[in-house]
């Protein structure tokens, strides 16, 4: 159904499940390395695993207490409570994702409770996202299936099980119901996961990369017929894994529900997987009963108490939040309101933070990260912070500015970074691209375009300095671009006023 | 399935979760096992008989808390030592048969 038709009939109601790999050294219950940590490769299978991440018998499993200190800062950077006592709980479920045919995770004593996000949207109207709860549990291994259609479950004869990322931290933050966000509900969604995005980079806790896995999102969504005040039936779409794909997401869902229900059907409470190519969500399984996860506490480890000191001291530790943070950025950057409000809407702050940090000005930094980046990210279907690091960009323009490279050069190089050809010194190395600085090589192209242009060359010299632009061109073209047209406009003028 | 007395041990219950392992049973195995299960749950829920409200829940027979490690990483396994259990493998990957039904 037509998305502004569906919303005259129905209101949306959204809720979010965002999970966060956090980014300590080890994992959450044994001393194997984290694949998600900062700087960390995910390693060959099998290879960043101990007894523990098997379930081996007679593995105990020991808290990290840098994870539990990363949770308690994401809980109180969320706003929540922290719990006094809180402990770990056995979610039983069948699925060899998990060696031990249990997720070791929290149920009804999390660490972190009831706090709020401030979200800002487009139009600059602000939304409170409420949050429930923000608990700690560990992460599943990585299943590939074999035979069958590709890469989809139903019909694989065999799956592969690398346990790498069994264990891994992961904090999971759930929402609150949020009512009230109307046709915004898809740029709600995708404003709520950058806010969130935005948190654990500022607290340093997670790498925070969408495209790796890092941050992973599920969208609750329902619809309830307008002024029945009757909650509709929900669904849960899966791994949502860009900024881009929630708020298409959660377009689509409402579309989808909206036109089942105006035909007078139901909607089926139920897991949806969220398709990126095609922009659609599909049914897997109804939620009813293989939801029955029989949680008990986990025997294997005592409660956590963390002490009011710790608490005071981590909450004494927090960064700026970000919604000041954007305030304090708007100043110090200059930028007009509209210029401002594109890097807010593209979530670019912290990458032009970066980049600024790394030594451009922020109006380079934001010219790169909304325009050719931007450009290149859209093209790919990915987050512009996924092609290129800030450093890369701010290496890239320190090449401009030390007269290696022109604009189109530039291009080039950020498009050999992109596609992962190694920072812009390498691409400029292996492709060839620097500027020509020589100026021998120049004169003798400039010395052969006056020759070829006599009419030009007359000009110039009766003082229609424009007329060089010809020649100017010629040859740019003759250098294949790689000249600093500046220099060469300049070296035009000294030759045909030499000879 | 939603439980309405958690404790009860009946036959659907246990068809139910060994759906869930994948084990297979017979009539008389589920027959078998509900009676055993059904014991070993109530002689459980004796604990309920002295528990009051006032008796905090505990999930640990030692008062402590805060037991950690610090987050510095040790030794791993190594691919073979991860697979020398494993009854099928294709050199480093566990090998399952297929999967019915969904990712968590």
């Amino acid at each position: 159904m037509d998305y502004d038709k569906a919303l005259e009939l129905f209101e949306p109601t959204l809720g979010f499940e965002v999970h966060v790999e956090l980014n300590t050294q080890t994992k959450m219950f044994s001393d194997a390395p984290n694949p998600a940590a900062s700087g960390a490769e995910h390693g060959e299978p099998n290879t960043m695993i101990t007894p523990v991440d098997l379930g081996l018998p007679g593995s105990l499993p020991v808290v990290n207490e840098e994870a539990i200190k990363y949770s308690i800062s994401l809980g109180l950077a969320l706003g929540c409570q922290i719990a006094p006592s809180s402990r770990f709980a056995r979610k039983n479920y069948f699925y060899p994702d998990l060696a031990k045919n249990y997720q070791i995770s929290q149920f009804d004593e999390p660490i972190a409770f009831e706090g709020s996000v401030d979200i800002e949207l487009e139009s600059g109207r602000t939304i409170t996202i409420p949050i429930e709860r923000a608990h700690m549990e560990e992460d599943a291994g990585k299943l590939t299936h074999v035979g069958g259609a590709t890469g989809r479950i139903q019909g694989a004869e065999y799956s592969l099980v690398d346990y790498n990322r069994a264990g891994v931290p992961l904090v999971e933050i759930v929402t609150h119901m949020i009512t009230g966000a109307e046709a915004d509900a898809p740029e709600v969604g995708k404003a709520y996961v950058s806010a969130i995005r935005d948190i654990v980079r500022s607290l340093g806790i997670s790498e925070a990369r969408m495209e790796r896995g890092n941050l992973r999102c599920d969208a609750n969504i329902s619809l309830s017929p307008r002024g029945s005040g009757k909650l509709g039936t929900r669904t849960e779409t899966k791994n949502v894994n860009s900024m881009r794909s929630v708020e298409r997401a959660v377009r689509y869902e409402i579309q989808r529900q909206a036109a089942i229900l105006q035909k007078g059907g139901t909607i089926t409470q139920e897991t949806r997987h969220w398709h990126e190519d095609t922009g659609v969500t599909s049914a897997g399984r109804p939620k009813s009963d293989a939801d029955d996860y029989r949680y008990f506490p986990e025997p294997d480890l005592l409660p956590v108490e963390p002490s009011l000191e710790l608490i005071e001291e981590l909450r004494a530790a927090l960064p700026e939040p970000p919604a000041e943070r954007r305030k304090r950025l708007k100043a110090a950057w200059g930028f007009t309101d509209l210029e401002f409000r594109d890097v807010n809407n593209a979530g670019l702050f912290s990458e032009i933070e970066a980049t600024v940090e790394a030594g451009t000005t922020p109006a380079q930094a934001r010219k790169w990260w909304t325009g050719e980046i931007a450009r290149l990210a859209n093209l790919q279907g990915a987050d512009a912070s996924s092609l290129i690091s800030p450093a890369d960009v701010a290496a890239l323009v320190a090449l401009m500015n030390d007269g290696v490279l022109n604009d189109s050069l530039a291009r080039q190089v950020l498009e050999g970074v992109v596609a992962g050809e190694g920072s812009p010194a390498d691409v400029v190395e292996s492709r060839g691209l620097k500027l020509v600085s020589d100026d021998g090589p120049l004169i003798a192209a400039i010395d052969e375009a006056l020759a070829a242009q006599p009419d030009v060359l007359a000009k110039i010299r009766d003082g229609k300095v424009q007329a060089a632009g010809a020649v100017i061109g010629a040859v740019m073209k003759a250098m294949k671009g790689q000249a600093d047209a500046a220099r060469v406009r300049e070296l035009v003028l000294e030759r045909a006023s030499a000879e | 399935m939603t439980d309405t007395n958690p404790g009860a041990i009946t036959s659907e219950v246990v068809s139910h979760l060994a759906s869930l392992a994948r084990i297979a049973l017979t009539t008389d195995e589920i027959e078998k096992l509900t009676g055993e299960l059904g014991a070993i749950v109530n002689s459980v829920a004796k604990v309920s008989e002295v528990a009051t409200d006032d008796v905090p829940a505990t999930s640990h027979p030692i008062p402590l808390s805060n037991v950690f490690r610090a987050d510095v990483p040790g030794v791993t396994l190594t691919t073979e030592q991860a697979l020398a259990g494993a009854p099928e493998h294709d050199g480093s990957r566990f090998a399952v048969s297929a999967i019915l039904g969904e990712e968590q």
